[in-house]
């Protein structure tokens, strides 16, 4: 601490007044200032980064390059109309549709009657171990499990169809992923299998947030487990399935690995999503322009579910 | 709890048979779950022949030779790349994190509001969207296919997220310990290296855990910032495995196996932690 400083008026002071005083304006502007060097960084590295760069893509995405000559041309919207045209485009919507949709299905309603079922168990351990079970598949790497059903799906090796055969069901054995109409869903069903143990963890913490004497309650009314589901557990963890539902169809929009790993969008373009779209334009064709234009139908729906997510915890302070 | 912990008559039939269904159900979901997990690491003990002939069938001998010619064949590489891209942006994303909530939280900081705003609306933005761009700035500044680049990527895209978690945290703290410092004469500095820190270990740990399990399954980035296979991570050397002895099966499948572990094996490590990482991950 300094021992003597100006004080405003102009007249010297020794530190203890100072101090009882507060320090000069001028002094605690320079503390205020300087005390943004602890966020400095973060903002260079966030703003170089991430913000400059999704800035720089919708410049990119108005740009067209002459694959002879190289010269990259201003075309404005252009791109964006091309879209509008693109059957591929369409598809790849309709397919992250069908992933939100059968995943709000999996990874919300019936983790939620599974947590609930969970946590119905009497023992805590057994609850833990059948939590921790569901779970693992969810921490292993998407590639791992992409490739995994890549090969359960193989015709000649795989795991499916050899269950169908012993099931006696050898008229449903299908080569999955190779055929058009079946390639998005069997990558959408792997997906869930590798997803559904972590909303299920999630969900179980929150029903354990729940107030015990409620469920004492409904039981001196005499209130069954099925009711007590739908009239307590039910309600009580409405909130967490609504942030559920807004983190399931942004997952669904950015998807890209399991795709990318099991069809890279194949048979025909029948299970492209947006993501390997994208990477198909950018990549693999060089056409950047394009490429940035998809990006930017990626940008609009993750930034809208974004904004969802933000004002849905506002308003309702999703507490775990 | 809400579905029959209540019952008061145990004995009912009904209640009995209830709880056997539930049971049955529990215990088939866990073999949907855990079974093609055990399936793909006993088939790195077959042969080619044997995963065609007899899918089900369990390996008939223990020989290593798949895991070994896997672990030679690229997978040590990859493994080594991935600790390195993954230990280095943990803590590199930790800190920063840290240091940045740090300020967010205890510091009188002049458009408080607008700078939070600004970091962690980071989260929204997918990385799909600054791809193309990302890829001429690494070029242009040469990282493009180190190890550098992913490590900077990581970084900068979970810090916004890793921000959050800790400022979630620090805002429950009680001030009165860096009051209380700062009283003793004790910098800023200080404050944020010895009391802010050791009190957060709690979420600390749970933040490296959470980056760990993004950074060493991350596939985008890590396939598009590399092209050199001693530069590959463990998720895109596997593709590039998959597409140079796709036909060999029995090594693709130890590969994979090899590469799921040690994630596997964090989780049951440090469960504990994995779980309060994850809740606090969401809806706050």
């Amino acid at each position: 601490m300094e021992t003597i400083r100006q004080t405003p008026d102009g007249a010297a002071s020794c530190g203890a007044i100072t101090d009882m005083q507060g320090p000069s304006p001028t002094r605690r502007l320079f503390d205020k200032l300087l005390s943004l060097r602890w966020v400095l960084l973060a903002v260079i590295i966030v703003s170089g980064f991430i913000y400059i760069p999704i800035v720089e893509n919708f410049r990119v995405s108005m740009t067209n390059r002459d694959i002879f000559t190289g010269e990259v041309s201003n075309v404005g919207l252009t791109n964006y109309q091309r879209l509008l045209d693109d059957p591929v485009v369409w598809r790849a919507l309709l397919n992250n549709t069908f992933y939100a949709l059968i995943s709000i299905f999996f990874q919300v309603f019936c983790a939620f009657v599974l947590a609930a079922i969970i946590e119905g168990l009497r023992n805590r351990r057994v609850r833990n171990f059948w939590r921790a079970v569901y779970f693992i598949p969810s921490a292993i790497s998407t590639t791992v499990t992409g490739l995994l059903f890549y090969f359960i799906y193989q015709p000649d090796v795989g795991l499916m169809d050899a269950a169908l055969t012993f099931l006696g069901l050898e008229q449903f054995s299908h080569p999955w992923l190779a055929l058009e109409s079946t390639a998005i869903f069997g990558i959408i069903a792997m997906s869930q299998w590798q997803g559904f143990g972590y909303s299920t963890l999630l969900f179980s913490i929150a029903i354990q947030k729940i107030p015990r004497e409620l469920y004492d309650a409904a039981t001196m009314d005499g209130a069954g487990p099925v009711r007590q589901l739908f009239s307590i557990t039910f309600p009580m963890a409405r909130e967490m399935s609504g942030l559920m539902i807004i983190v399931t169809i942004t997952g669904a929009f950015q998807v890209f690995n399991e795709v990318m790993v099991m069809t890279s969008g194949g048979p025909s373009n029948s299970s492209q999503v947006l993501g390997t779209w994208f990477y198909e334009q950018a990549f693999i064709l060089n056409d950047f322009g394009y490429g940035a234009a998809i990006a930017a139908i990626i940008f609009v729906v993750t930034m809208l579910t974004g904004i969802a997510q933000v004002w849905y915890t506002r308003k309702r302070r999703v507490q775990l | 709890m809400p579905v029959s912990a209540q019952q008061t008559a145990p004995t009912d039939i009904w209640s009995t048979l209830a709880r056997a269904v539930l049971l049955g159900f529990l215990l088939c979901l866990g073999i949907l779950v855990i079974y093609p997990l055990l399936w793909m690491a006993l088939s790195g003990f077959k042969t080619n022949s044997q995963i065609f002939n007899a899918p089900f069938d369990l390996p008939t001998g223990f020989s290593w030779a798949n895991y070994v010619a896997a672990w030679n064949q690229g997978v040590r590489s990859f493994l080594v790349s991935s600790i390195v891209v993954t230990a280095s942006s943990a803590a590199c994303t930790v800190l920063i994190s840290a240091w940045t909530a740090y300020g967010l939280t205890r510091t009188r900081m002049p458009a408080k509001p607008i700078i939070t705003a600004f970091i962690l609306g980071g989260m929204m933005l997918s990385p799909t969207v600054a791809l193309i761009p990302l890829v001429r700035m690494m070029q242009s500044i040469g990282l493009y296919n180190t190890h550098w680049a992913l490590i900077i990527l990581y970084t900068a895209f979970r810090i916004p997220f890793t921000t959050f978690l800790i400022r979630a945290y620090m805002l429950e703290l009680p001030s009165d310990l860096d009051e209380a410092a700062r009283m003793d004469g004790a910098s800023d500095r200080q404050i944020f290296w010895r009391i802010m820190l050791p009190l957060c270990r709690p979420i600390i740990v749970s933040s490296v855990i959470l980056h760990v399990l993004f950074a060493w399954n991350e596939y985008l980035f890590a396939m598009i910032f590399t092209s050199d296979l001693d530069v590959q991570t463990l998720p895109v050397g596997l593709t590039s495995l998959m597409a140079k002895h796709g036909t060999n099966y029995a090594q693709v499948f130890a590969a994979m196996t090899i590469s799921a572990l040690p994630i596997v094996i964090l989780f049951f490590l440090m469960q504990r932690y994995f779980i309060r990482g994850l809740t606090e991950g969401i809806g706050k």
